[in-house]
């Protein structure tokens, strides 16, 4: 089970608004590589990981990916919460606001919705870590993208801090993918699927 | 981040901020290094910090988590009443 903790992971407090940032930034919210679909693509991955290490770390980034989940919806939030009639009109967010006014919904910047095809769970612990070692290398790219766009300091430190997380955990799930390999027959790691077949506890 | 801090609750919430990801990290790290008894001790000692960093936050400012609430003090629920962290400022 889960329990809440009333704060941020890192502190937001934009105090200009921006639509145009807002647009761009809402991918890392329910984007193809943010942190919904980072959150559920380790915290589903884990029954199927038979190793305890590995399915701890599964938990615990998949938990803190819901930490950085409700930070980017902060953000997205701060920055459209003020936003006059003009400015909605003339900073090409009249399309999200028809359907969400300034609320929160998972979309991608080009207004994709969320989707669950954005991420695996293949039942193969090796391929599934492989996965979340490119997916954060994903989610860093787009913090950098972003970062490319933003001139407001308010913005950057929260994105540089997320930022910085997704090469910390991209560290965790190689030493990760390491316990795996080492639980594995070192001549071929592919002899069976230690999440399926029977009978090997190797 | 802002470190000129207007009040004793922005600071003791920037503290716990910091004590908080040190102990993520630390549980991230022993995650994948289990054995690591330098790392635990670490872990202890931090983790020891920000429990009664957010115990102490809780009784002056209002509970961080349901297990830190604690109206005997007070008559309201104010796990419901304080603003949301999303709200900005202090919250």
């Amino acid at each position: 089970m889960w329990n809440y903790e009333r704060r941020l992971q890192y502190p937001v407090n934009i105090k200009e608004s921006n639509a145009k940032l807002a647009q761009v930034i809402i991918s890392q919210y329910g984007g193809p590589d943010g942190e919904m679909g980072a959150s559920m693509r380790y915290l589903s991955q884990r029954y199927a990981c038979p190793y305890r290490e590995v399915s701890a770390i599964l938990t615990d980034i998949g938990t803190e990916e819901l930490a950085h989940l409700e930070m980017v919806a902060t953000i997205v939030h701060q920055l459209t919460k003020d936003l006059s009639m003009d400015e909605i009109e003339n900073s090409g967010f009249a399309n999200y606001y028809v359907d969400h006014t300034v609320g929160i919904w998972p979309q991608a910047a080009g207004g994709v919705p969320f989707n669950a095809c954005e991420f695996q769970s293949k039942g193969d612990i090796i391929t599934d870590l492989m996965e979340d070692m490119a997916a954060e290398q994903k989610a860093r790219t787009t913090y950098d993208n972003i970062l490319r766009l933003i001139h407001d300091n308010d913005i950057c430190e929260p994105i540089r801090f997320l930022r910085q997380r997704e090469l910390v955990h991209f560290q965790r799930f190689g030493e990760a993918l390491r316990i795996v390999q080492d639980n594995l027959d070192s001549k071929n790691f592919y002899a069976f699927n230690p999440g399926f077949d029977c009978g090997c506890d190797a | 981040m802002n470190t000129n801090f207007s009040n004793e609750q922005e600071k003791l919430l920037h503290d716990i901020g910091i004590l908080d990801f040190v102990v993520v990290e630390l549980s991230l790290y022993l995650d994948t290094h289990p054995t690591d008894r330098n790392a635990m001790e670490y872990f202890n000692h931090y983790n020891r910090m920000t429990n009664q960093a957010k115990k102490e936050y809780s009784q002056k400012f209002g509970p961080l988590t349901i297990a830190l609430a604690d109206t005997s003090g007070c008559g309201d629920w104010n796990w419901a009443t304080l603003p949301m962290p999303w709200e900005g400022g202090c919250a």
